[in-house]
């Protein structure tokens, strides 16, 4: 039976679900109860979003401020010392990572489209997928109690021993914290592991999954079986400092460099759970905007395979100076070179997509060509890192805070931000200003580079991450980094109010506004609570386009009586 | 995949609880907890012994021995499904290759 709701590109099936919209509140409870409390996997959704980019917010000033800091060459004297700029920069990392990128898409827009996607009316676990995000808020409220401790933790974000162990501020307090977002992480992924293999629509097989759901599924083993290492390592440093075991100080005996293993065997592919998701996005966006269904869809899905597992074993390319021995380099530098493999299959294989597509150039595909361009050069200077004799220059330079912001802003970020232009007029049934979000991407591009590029080059130049102050022959480039944030962050401001000001007052959209092929353009926008009112059963790939793809009808599937 | 393997990977759910019930009795757990209180004695005294460079290997082995029973009895994957089985050798695989890559470290460091 042909499922009408499954009809490319018409919205079918909008006139025949219940009215009531996840946004109507139609439970037991009132007011704000009615989110905090409720399963449904949407609202949980959208309260992780709320919750995320507040931190992001956070985050950001945060950032605006240690730029400031480089206004002049020796220490400004009047904004911050030395002291505050290291509790900066650790508060600025251990937000943007623990507590806005790594949780990012996944708890965002995962939670919210992965059951539609395939078909399911929810999570597996609804309870247990309500119970990470307050874990995600204890662990975050526990952060940010370190503030109010013995001072702000100034370790940076890898709380690297045997400093972590020695200083006198709130370490213990900050990495209980993200030891307890740990398991806010662990269950979303079990959740979304069980829901892919157990809720999947009748027809749903495996290779008609949307790229989006590949990649979550991919990242949600990462998030399985990596996370727990991190737990424990953060455990061992607590025992450490409180019990004064010797494990990682040497003082006591214990191994340094071992710390470091343990953080990156987790923290490596940790950078896999924050940017598997956004390729899943882009190949999402580009088969929408390119009116044609994704070249090589088997390759990008195993790609997300290979890259989460092949992710699991570069975690030394972080260590090339910390000491291990030059077996293990020479191991880990070439593993590094490979996992670029699967990654650049994605990249071939989403412009080989829209080579002879009929591209529409609307925001989220804009923001899809600023993720690849920003991904391939946040890509390519990561090989340079993966280089020993390179690497062994440039570590512990401003060349490597350019590489990974390039990686985690300009790819995962950018392309946050595009998966927002392209779902939140499903989301809440309102389109914001497309031209807005033209010119925000415009000025956010600008920003992004006249922030970051230099830094490739001052680190080429010897500048180290970290510092305070510089020497005077860095200034221009830190002075045209430094107005690159303000670039930035007036990006920021406009596209968050276009974006808020869609939400609320955008004008409405239908269920489908962009021509989307997977199942969450087949109900209405904003989706019914239920999502679904009659499951449906699924007869095509996810990017079914019959009039620019006539070979796919070659193989029509019977999947149901 | 057809819709009748759908149902059938949907099906296997409710048959573990049958599946569980018939296979696990109270003396076989007991068993398993004394097989691991003697291999866990069996860890103390091989510690006080001088293995040299075996000692590491030997604690790993008993370790692995241990969690193996748990893995099978105590959380029944012995009686499960396929698929379970195949994600614990999923993450046991890459517990193996995280180990053995922290040994090329490790172990020439001397």
């Amino acid at each position: 039976m042909a499922n009408p709701a499954m009809e490319p590109g018409n919205g079918a099936g909008a006139e025949a679900v219940p009215v009531h919209s996840f946004l109507e509140n139609t439970g037991k409870h009132k007011g704000i109860f009615a989110w905090i409390l409720s399963t449904d996997h949407k609202r949980i959704g959208i309260l992780y979003m709320i919750s995320i980019f507040s931190f992001f917010a956070v985050g950001v000033c945060l950032g605006f401020l240690m730029r400031l800091e480089m206004l002049v060459p020796g220490p400004t004297g009047k904004i911050f010392n030395a002291q505050e700029y290291n509790a900066l920069f650790t508060l600025h990392g251990v937000i943007m990572m623990f507590l806005f990128v790594i949780p990012g898409i996944p708890a965002t827009l995962g939670n919210f489209f992965l059951p539609i996607q395939i078909g399911a009316k929810d999570v597996a676990f609804p309870r247990i997928n309500l119970l990470s995000w307050y874990l995600y808020i204890t662990g975050a409220i526990i952060i940010l109690l370190s503030l109010f401790g013995n001072g702000l933790p100034d370790t940076g974000w890898t709380f690297y021993v045997p400093y972590s162990i020695r200083t006198g501020t709130d370490v213990t307090m900050a990495v209980f914290g993200v030891f307890i977002l740990g398991f806010s992480s662990i269950l979303t992924g079990l959740n979304f592991l069980t829901t892919i293999h157990r809720l999947r629509a009748p027809g749903m097989t495996w290779f008609r999954m949307p790229l989006f759901v590949w990649a979550l599924y991919a990242t949600a083993w990462i998030q399985v079986i990596a996370t727990p290492v991190l737990a424990i390592t953060l455990l061992l440093i607590m025992v450490e400092r409180l019990f004064h075991v010797g494990i990682f100080n040497p003082v006591l005996g214990g191994d340094p460099v071992l710390y470091q293993h343990l953080f990156w065997i987790y923290s490596h592919p940790a950078v896999y759970i924050m940017i598997l998701p956004p390729m899943g996005v882009v190949s999402e966006i580009v088969a929408t905007f390119s009116h044609r269904t994704v070249f090589g869809y088997k390759m990008i899905a195993m790609s997300s395979l290979a890259i989460a597992f092949i992710g699991y074993l570069v975690w030394g390319h972080h260590m090339f100076v910390a000491g291990e021995t030059q077996t293990a380099q020479f191991f880990f530098s070439l593993l590094t070179f490979l996992v670029a493999v699967p990654s650049a299959i994605k990249v071939f294989n989403w412009v080989a997509t829209m080579y002879k597509g009929s591209l529409d150039l609307q925001p989220p595909f804009l923001f899809l060509l600023a993720f690849i361009m920003l991904f391939c050069i946040g890509g390519m200077s990561g090989l340079v890192l993966g280089s020993l004799a390179t690497d062994v220059h440039l570590t512990g330079t401003y060349f490597v805070v350019a590489h990974f912001h390039y990686i985690i802003f300009g790819g995962a970020i950018f392309i946050f931000f595009g998966a927002l232009h392209y779902w939140l007029p499903k989301m809440f049934g309102r389109m914001y200003n497309k031209k807005v979000a033209d010119w925000a991407l415009g000025i956010l591009f600008v920003g992004f580079n006249m922030l970051y590029f230099p830094m490739f080059i001052l680190g080429y130049e010897g500048m180290p991450r970290r510092y305070f102050a510089y020497l005077p022959k860095y200034e221009t480039l830190q002075h045209i980094s430094m107005v690159g944030s303000w670039v930035l962050i007036t990006g920021l401001i406009i596209m968050f109010w276009n974006l808020l000001h869609g939400i609320f007052k955008g004008e409405r959209c239908g269920p489908n506004p962009w021509g989307g092929t997977t199942l969450e353009w087949t109900i209405p926008s904003p989706p019914p609570t239920e999502n679904f009112e009659t499951i449906p059963i699924v007869t095509h790939e996810p990017y079914y386009h019959p009039e620019a793809d006539p070979e796919i009808q070659r193989e029509p599937v019977p999947v149901a009586k | 995949m057809s819709l009748s393997v759908w149902e059938s990977e949907h099906q296997a759910e409710t048959q573990h609880k049958e599946y569980h019930e018939e296979h696990v009795s109270y003396s076989l757990y007991i068993l398993i907890w004394a097989a691991l209180m003697a291999l866990t004695a069996a860890t103390a005294v091989i510690a006080g012994i001088n293995l040299a460079a075996l000692t590491l290997v030997v604690a790993l082995l008993i370790a692995l021995t241990k969690a193996s029973l748990v893995v099978n009895y105590f959380m029944h994957v012995r009686f499960e499904d396929r698929i379970f089985k195949i994600f614990f050798a999923i993450a046991g695989f890459t517990i193996f290759v995280i180990f053995v890559l922290t040994f090329s470290d490790v172990y020439f460091r001397r």
